[in-house]
């Protein structure tokens, strides 16, 4: 999928993503010449079967989470299918391993707290989304704030 | 009329493209499916005639011969694998390079939508919008399969078996993500109204190029638990002439044994428990089958394989 500025001729590049509501997928892209933009919105179906096909419009800003597709489609996703990882009330959870070298990400209570409030079906691949943002920008202590940037930063769908 | 460019003709590169996220995903599966030895569907396209309960103890069987095994219940919708192999309370661990398999009897590698879910009644509903329309079911359940493939941290396995759901369109899911599928059990009774069902899945695998397709046939015989008398339970011997008109192999005959199926429901499949009995001797024949080296089938059709006592067959 490409968008062509006609007035322009150049390719226009993807910008931004949200999701509104509804099920809604609204994808930004730009112009890079002339700054017009244009959205493309995606009805609920088309949304969702995007997602199915584990797919992002606009690129993939962090790495495929396992089993992501199931555990964001899923309706009553089991909140005893995952056990807890090891450490996690401490902020630093041994499943998101930092590569050598790379600080590791401390969590405020605050975050934590937070974090609980995710579906334990998808807090996991959720916490790790967010220790690697944080992570990849140099962030060492994780604040609600980090998490609410990390979430429009990486258009979330769904988390 | 405005003359457009094609789609390659226009140049940009920023890693974003669909194709390129499909492609990096069938990496994935590829990956993964590379430390996996041998992938064995067991299937009928018929419901109810036992695959799930053939597939957990062939399980058993295989991983008491000291081989490393994976089961992939690939029923989401009637799941029964968590169950059957003692693991539904079992808590995955949700790890960066895929979510642990539940482990059960004799280390068997577990995943099955009963672990994804709390209740056993739960019904498999996906997140609105029309999830009852029928091509959203399939996107999902395709999804869901290759998740199951791809993202579950197997490790390195001998067998994975894959217990297929019933519906003949079910096989041809899978073999869409694994083309190269070597093994493809297909579980009948002697009833005679499986037979259309089970020879349109024959179809299917043989048109896929499945290089090693062989029947089980379940419930042949009803072996009393208290006297050890046997009789048939089905009239006619359907499993017999299906392998005649496909001209297919039978692995192997599994009697009708109520504490077979008492067991597995439990979540203790027996077949490897007991030495010397009818059940036990049948899932050794499979497993014997299924440990000599692939090639051409030397087996003369509708002839169950000959004695292949695990004791002296190692
Ligand atoms: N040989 C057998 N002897 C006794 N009971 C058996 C035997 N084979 C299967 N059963 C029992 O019969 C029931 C149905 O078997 P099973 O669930 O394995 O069938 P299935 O083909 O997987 O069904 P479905 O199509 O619904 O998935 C189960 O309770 C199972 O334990
Ligand atoms: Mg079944
Ligand atoms: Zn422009």
């Amino acid at each position: 999928m490409k968008f062509l500025c006609l007035e322009c001729d150049q390719v226009m590049e993807f910008a931004e993503r949200q999701i509104p509501g509804d099920g809604t997928l609204a994808a930004v892209f730009v112009c890079p010449e002339c700054d017009r933009e244009m959205a493309l919105l995606t009805n609920p179906m088309e949304t969702q079967f995007v997602s199915s096909m584990g797919v992002k419009i606009g690129g993939r800003e962090v790495p495929a989470q396992p089993m992501e597709g199931i555990r964001t489609s899923l309706d009553e996703g089991g909140e005893k299918a995952f056990t807890e990882p090891v450490g996690e009330a401490a902020g630093n959870d041994p499943s998101v391993p930092a590569p050598p070298g790379a600080p590791s990400v401390v969590w405020t209570p605050e975050a934590i707290e937070r974090l609980q409030r995710v579906p334990s079906f998808v807090r996991g691949m959720v916490k790790r989304i967010y220790t690697d943002y944080a992570r990849e920008r140099g962030i060492r202590t994780l604040t609600p704030e980090t998490m609410d940037t990390a979430r429009s930063d990486l258009g979330l769908e769904g988390m | 009329m405005r003359k457009f460019r094609t789609y390659g003709e226009v140049e940009h590169s920023t890693g974003s493209e669909l194709l390129e996220q499909v492609l990096d995903q069938r990496d994935r599966l590829a990956r993964r499916l590379a430390e996996v030895g041998t992938i064995v569907a067991v299937a009928s396209g018929k419901g109810g005639v036992g695959k799930s309960a053939v597939t957990a103890n062939l399980a058993v069987s295989l991983a008491a011969r000291g081989h490393r095994v994976g089961v992939l219940d690939a029923d989401l919708n009637g799941p029964s694998l968590g169950r059957m192999l003692g693991v539904v309370d079992a808590g995955l661990e949700d790890r960066a390079d895929g979510v642990v398999p539940a482990e059960g009897p004799r280390g068997v590698r577990v995943i099955s939508m009963e672990l994804l879910q709390d209740r056993e009644d739960a019904p498999l509903r996906w997140k609105e919008p029309n999830s009852d329309t029928f091509l959203w079911q399939s996107s999902m359940e395709a999804m869901a399969l290759r998740e199951f493939l791809a993202d579950v941290a197997w490790g390195k396995l001998d067998y994975l078996l894959v217990d297929v759901p019933p519906g003949t369109d079910k096989i041809r899911r899978l073999l869409e993500l694994v083309p190269t599928l070597p093994v493809a059990l297909l579980v009948s009774t002697p009833a005679e109204m499986s037979r259309a069902v089970v020879l349109r899945s024959i179809r299917l695998v043989r048109e896929a190029g499945v290089p090693s397709v062989a029947l089980v046939a379940n419930m042949t015989e009803y072996l009393c638990p208290d006297c050890g008398h046997r009789g048939s339970l089905f009239r006619g011997d359907g499993v017999r002439r299906l392998a005649e008109e496909s001209g297919l192999p039978i692995w192997a005959e599994v009697p009708f044994d109520p504490r077979l199926g008492e067991a597995t429901d439990r979540g203790v499949p027996p077949a490897a428990e007991q030495a010397a009995n009818p059940v036990a001797e049948a899932f050794a024949r499979i497993v014997a089958r299924l440990e000599e080296p692939p090639g051409p089938d030397h087996e003369a059709p509708g002839s169950p394989s000959g004695s292949a006592d695990p004791e002296t067959s190692s």
